[in-house]
């Protein structure tokens, strides 16, 4: 017990350090997602943009609240959100630090597809093909084409097999152009989002230390709190059905003493442990009945005092209970041996 | 139990060697960024040298401001800087030795991206190879200007039509690699003398004041650690105890509220314990239902003080 109490306190206060493995396994997930994905330009003037740009837009988002998803703690924030006030007050700072710890960790999936998207260059290539400088980069003296046939040309440069404007403008050189400019902006991309992390953690300390410490106190002692109050209601829930199956059972074996008119068969003093988790149930008549019971009138959710036994409900054989599975709500009648 | 706690307090003491091991993951990373990553130079003569030197400096800045962010003692250098004094000096050597013993640290993957680049060679021909003095290579002394530039410009692109296998531009990338892989080393061997010399001559200048900025260094770390830990400690013990108090005040309001006279029976003392008076679908079902309208008060003294 205390072992395992010592692995739950190790994990809560490395919280930081699961989620943050959380956070590792989701970006090399999005660099095999998009390694794994079988990029296909269409290749046509309309087209290209919307593919391009819809790839290395619409993954992120969906990352991104996936991010959320798997965060346990979103559903801990929503209730402490949404919580009456009672007699506990709410403190905006303790939901703000939770969304905020939760929408950064959230965050860096989408940022490694985008980078990767950009770095790697093909969705760049394919989206603006069509935006090519043919003036500086290609041959500018080519017969002229109506403009409609120069976008179809150029749309055509992420696929080699189809491109027929060699003349035009040269499929490599427009290529790397387009890459060169892809990973220009893949660069600056993840220099710009590192800026940003290393400026939101290095100004923190700077400003509102005592502020933080309080928040980030806060909602891990709510989260501890939730889990602890969860085991607690397990705990209970154990007790209670254990002694409602246990109170069922003796409830079982005193009807069926009752039925039958025999005196309670005396059990030997030395029987000990075995004869007692039989409670009075030692033959397959009676087994049975007990199960069919079991099935037809579970015992209400009520749990009664021990030294009193009461009725089940079930009287015998031939006569069916009259409610068989009301759940009695007053306290049962009782069969006094007195 | 006992393992356990070890093995914490080996992670907890050794800071240090985390660290150098975030840092080594780091330096990994770099290389490892450095071969996956698609060199390809634009082959155009004013986006080459943006290109090229791009590749070579942008990164490390990348792979510096990495290292800063994940290494966890710069919050802590950070705090120990930006914190009122109260009844604590702050002593700024200690904060001097954490910030050199970081920026150490953070240095190591940025300056292994920039060897890696320059030992390879890609990026420097990419920079460089339109400046290059066309005089000094065969079969480009006699072309014009413009077109001379455009030429050298093509130098890193080997599936060029143009230039495909020809000797001078064979030549020119001979010529810029064997400079970029001299500067690679020369760089590589200045380091390592110069970290050399500063590890070997550290101990002849203060050494005392060293030994000093190293010890409380190591104290604020671990003291910033010991407090998370007790802080979880703490509230874990709070919310045990404010959820045992939250399940007596529902008791009682039960014993209130009943009017059957409360009976004792002989359940066994573990069961009565667990169960704390709950003992109906109605009353599971009302502390559920006050637990989430009604949370109770962050407030244990009541418990403390019967």
């Amino acid at each position: 017990m205390d072992k395992f109490r010592m692995i739950f306190q190790f994990f809560q206060s490395n919280q930081e350090s699961f989620m943050n493995g959380i956070c590792g396994i989701m970006a090399l997930a999005s660099t095999q997602m998009y390694s794994a994905f079988d990029f296909n330009c269409p290749c046509l003037p309309h087209y290209n943009l919307a593919y391009g740009l819809g790839i290395l837009l619409v993954p992120p988002f969906i990352l991104f609240l996936l991010g959320f998803v798997l965060n346990n703690n979103i559903s801990m924030l929503a209730e402490e959100w949404r919580r009456p006030q009672g007699q506990r007050g709410k403190d905006p700072a303790v939901l703000r630090y939770m969304f905020c710890s939760m929408a950064q960790r959230a965050l860096i999936a989408p940022v490694v597809w985008v980078s990767v998207t950009l770095l790697d260059g093909k969705c760049i290539t394919c989206a603006f093909c069509t935006s090519v400088p043919v003036e500086s980069l290609g041959n500018a003296s080519y017969p002229r084409l109506s403009q409609g046939e120069i976008q179809r040309v150029l749309a055509r440069i992420p696929c080699r097999d189809i491109y027929n404007g060699q003349q035009l403008i040269a499929n490599e050189v427009a290529v790397r152009y387009l890459r060169c400019i892809s990973q220009a902006l893949g660069w600056c991309f993840v220099l710009l989002m590192t800026i940003l992390a290393f400026l939101v953690r290095s100004l923190r300390p700077c400003f509102s230390q005592a502020a933080f410490l309080k928040s980030r106190y806060w909602s891990h002692y709510i989260d501890i709190e939730r889990k602890l109050f969860d085991e607690t209601c397990a705990e209970h829930a154990r007790s209670f059905a254990k002694v409602c199956i246990q109170q069922f059972f003796e409830g079982m074996s005193t009807d069926l003493a009752a039925a039958r008119f025999h005196l309670p068969r005396k059990v030997p003093a030395d029987a000990g442990e075995a004869a007692e988790k039989l409670l009075g149930i030692t033959d397959e008549g009676t087994m049975n009945m007990a199960l069919k019971s079991w099935h037809r009138c579970k015992p209400p959710l009520h749990l009664h005092p021990p030294a009193l036994p009461t009725r089940n409900g079930w009287a015998g054989e031939g006569q069916p209970p009259p409610h068989p599975c009301a759940p009695r709500r007053e306290t049962a009648a009782y069969y006094s041996w007195v | 139990m006992d393992r356990f706690r070890m093995i914490f307090q080996y992670f907890q003491s050794n800071s240090e060697s985390v660290m150098n091991g975030i840092c080594g993951l780091l330096a990994l990373a770099s290389v490892k960024m450095y071969t996956s990553f698609d060199f390809s130079c634009p082959c155009l003569p004013q986006y080459n040298m943006a290109y090229g030197l791009g590749i070579m400096f942008v990164p490390p800045i990348i792979l510096f401001l990495c290292g800063l962010i994940l290494n966890r003692q710069s919050l802590v250098m950070l705090e120990e800087w930006r914190r009122p004094p109260g009844h604590r000096k702050k002593d700024l050597a200690v904060i001097r030795y954490m910030c050199s013993s970081i920026m150490q640290r953070a240095m190591v993957a940025p300056v292994v991206w920039i060897i890696v680049t320059l030992l390879d060679g890609k990026c420097l021909i990419c920079a460089f190879s339109g400046s290059m003095d066309p005089k000094k290579f065969v079969g480009m002394a006699n072309v014009s200007t413009v077109q001379v530039q455009q030429l050298l410009a093509k130098v890193p692109c080997k599936d060029e039509e143009l230039m495909g296998n020809n000797t001078s531009r064979k030549a020119v990338s001979r010529y810029l690699r064997c400079w970029s892989q001299a500067l690679g080393w020369s760089i590589l061997l200045i380091l390592i003398i110069a970290a050399f010399l500063a590890r070997w001559l550290r101990p002849c200048f203060n050494q005392a004041t060293l030994l000093q900025a190293r010890h409380w260094s190591n104290y604020i770390d671990i003291e910033q650690k010991i407090f998370e830990e007790s802080c979880c400690e703490h509230s874990r013990l709070f919310a045990h105890e404010c959820i045992l108090h939250f399940f007596e005040s529902m008791r009682q309001e039960i014993k209130l509220h009943s009017f059957s006279s409360p009976r004792e029976g002989e359940r066994a003392e573990g069961e009565e314990d667990l169960l704390r008076g709950i003992t109906d679908q109605d009353q599971v079902n009302k502390l559920l239902k006050t637990w989430y309208y009604e949370k109770p008060p962050l407030d244990v003294s009541q418990a403390h003080q019967r």
